[in-house]
């Protein structure tokens, strides 16, 4: 066999190699996917938008579940984006590498990596105890402190894509920083900072274990952000896990409507991304 | 192309086939010195990039700074409106006075002087906003105008810049939909439409192809009557066709400044003629 055929050899294995890796990784993936798609499918029905969780043996819906999801992650996004956006704009803009800088940005990962149990038995700790009882407001918090690392490290990164000869062509108009960066850097970076919103609302949309520990669940229907409120994940976990026929069924339906979220938000991002790169 | 006033005298008298600057700069008295560099010393950390330079800008003429790449060149451009400053370890010794205030004082406010020192860099940088909002950008940020202030003064700009037929009909239109040497003269009116006093500008032609390359130029031309012009270039006979008055540097020092016809004629010092006669660089 000579050298060139040898070679020639080696990469089909590589090939083959990498393509059966490949392989396996999708088929998981497409089987946890059919799988929703065919218990889940079979259980949509409008009830599910109309009526709150049942109690066992009767038919019912998920509307307080899917109500306490979209407003506790609204609240979520709505604390944690800013902080988020405003801490990236001082690591990119401000403080660079100095000590400061360099100490957030460390935090900061060990965050977005830290297990979402973590975070939800600290806020079990700073809120839920003190008031006595679970809330939707300590749900809310919970979900805010998964959003700002997600939210913090998008934005410092596109911060740091926008090319500097920008910052200088405003500042050489005798712009101030502020407005170097609120109006010039902010703006060109602003398709790039939406998708990392748009991530981090997929991210808590299905988050479970910090809800588990700080808004909890509730049978019925409840508005009030002091009190237990249900949402998808932990009703999806409690009724997964249960013996009755019915509940099971509402658990598929929960994560299917939670999967579709999230695949949307996903295109979303990714729209928003390749236009925003294709205009440039 | 528009070219709303030609300067006074401004007929150009020919050379070797480039047309040099205009014979009023012959006569020393109509001079006045706009921006006055004294013993300056640049760093990048503990790297010393310029080394003792001094010289003067003249009110209302062109100057060139020209030198191989890495001579401090355009160093020495950043210096006249603190550019550097925007990054830590940069640091000017020396005096540079603007119209008799030293501007590398401590207490000269640097947005300010930005203000009334325009800069157009080597690759054009519009922002992504509309062309009418890249023009009023820097206006909105020192004055107080009404609406239609704002629209006169853009036109005004644009009209300077010599790009007001080609865009006027999508003034809406991003800044980034224009070409490059469109972008280029956008960038050019967004920094007279603040109505400085000094113009830098960093190669501003060295990106672009032949055609723009020439409107560049004709516009600068027509912009010495009212401003007082810096340009760094690499190009040799673009100095000596828009110049009043040339530096030549070589690594960190100024070697020879000078009227640009003496400077491209009769060069003092052996190594600016070696350099313009192109035997490097």
């Amino acid at each position: 066999m000579t050298l060139y055929e040898r070679r020639k050899m080696k990469n089909r294995l590589a090939l083959a190699a990498s393509s059966v890796a490949a392989l396996i990784g999708l088929f998981w993936l497409l089987a946890i996917l059919g799988t929703l798609l065919v218990n889940g499918v079979s259980s949509l029905s409008w009830q599910l938008f109309t009526d709150s969780t049942p109690p066992p043996g009767n038919t019912g819906g998920l509307l307080n579940a899917i109500y306490g999801s979209v407003v506790m992650s609204f609240f979520g996004i709505l604390f944690g984006t800013p902080v988020g956006i405003l801490a990236g704009t001082y690591l990119a803009e401000y403080g660079k590498s100095n000590p400061l800088a360099s100490l957030i940005r460390f935090v900061n990962d060990i965050l977005l990596s830290a297990p979402s149990i973590i975070i939800g038995l600290f806020v079990y700790e700073l809120m839920v105890v003190p008031m006595g009882h679970f809330s939707a407001w300590a749900g809310t918090v919970a979900l805010a402190l998964i959003v700002v690392p997600v939210v913090l490290r998008t934005t410092e990164d596109m911060l740091n894509l926008v090319p500097d000869s920008l910052r200088e062509a405003a500042a050489g108009l005798g712009a101030p920083k502020w407005q170097v960066v609120g109006h010039v850097v902010y703006r060109a970076a602003r398709s790039g900072i939406v998708t990392g919103i748009l991530l981090s609302i997929a991210r808590v949309s299905g988050e479970t274990a910090p809800l588990l520990f700080t808004a909890l669940n509730n049978q019925f229907w409840s508005a009030n952000m002091n009190t237990p409120m249900a949402n998808l994940p932990v009703v999806i976990f409690q009724f997964a896990l249960s013996p009755y026929e019915d509940w099971r069924k509402l658990a598929w339906a929960g994560a299917l409507l939670i999967t579709v979220t999230i695949l949307v938000l996903n295109i979303s991002a990714r729209l928003l991304t390749s236009r925003s790169s294709a205009r440039q | 192309m528009d070219r709303p006033s030609e300067a006074p005298g401004a007929a150009t008298t020919q050379f070797r086939g480039i047309s040099l600057a205009s014979p009023r700069v012959m006569d020393p008295a109509s001079l006045t010195e706009k921006i006055s560099i004294k013993s300056l010393d640049f760093y990048y950390g503990s790297h010393k990039t310029l080394k003792d330079i001094s010289l003067s800008i003249y009110d209302r003429r062109v100057t060139a700074f020209i030198g191989p790449s890495g001579c401090g060149k355009s160093t020495l451009l950043r210096v006249l409106n603190r550019m550097y400053d925007l990054y830590p370890g940069q640091r000017a010794d020396g005096t540079v006075l603007l119209d008799g205030q030293d501007i590398l004082s401590p207490k000269q406010d640097i947005n300010l002087l930005r203000a009334r020192i325009g800069m157009v860099f080597q690759r054009p940088t519009p922002f992504p906003m509309s062309i009418f909002d890249n023009v009023a950008f820097g206006m909105r940020l020192y004055e107080r105008l009404s609406q239609s202030e704002i629209e006169g003064r853009v036109e005004e700009a644009l009209k300077g810049a010599a790009l007001w037929t080609e865009v006027k009909e999508k003034l809406n239109q991003s800044g980034l939909s224009l070409s490059g040497g469109q972008q280029q003269r956008l960038c050019i009116a967004r920094a007279i439409a603040v109505r400085p006093s000094v113009l830098l500008l960093d190669e501003p032609a060295s990106a672009l192809d032949p055609i723009s390359t020439a409107k560049i130029e004709e516009l600068i031309d027509s912009l010495q009557s009212q401003y007082t012009i810096a340009i760094v270039t690499h190009n040799m006979q673009q100095a000596a066709r828009v110049s009043d008055f040339t530096a030549f540097l070589l690594m960190g020092e100024l070697v020879e400044f000078s009227r640009t016809e003496d400077i491209f004629t009769k060069p003092s010092d052996p190594r600016t003629e070696a350099y313009v006669t192109g035997r490097f660089g």
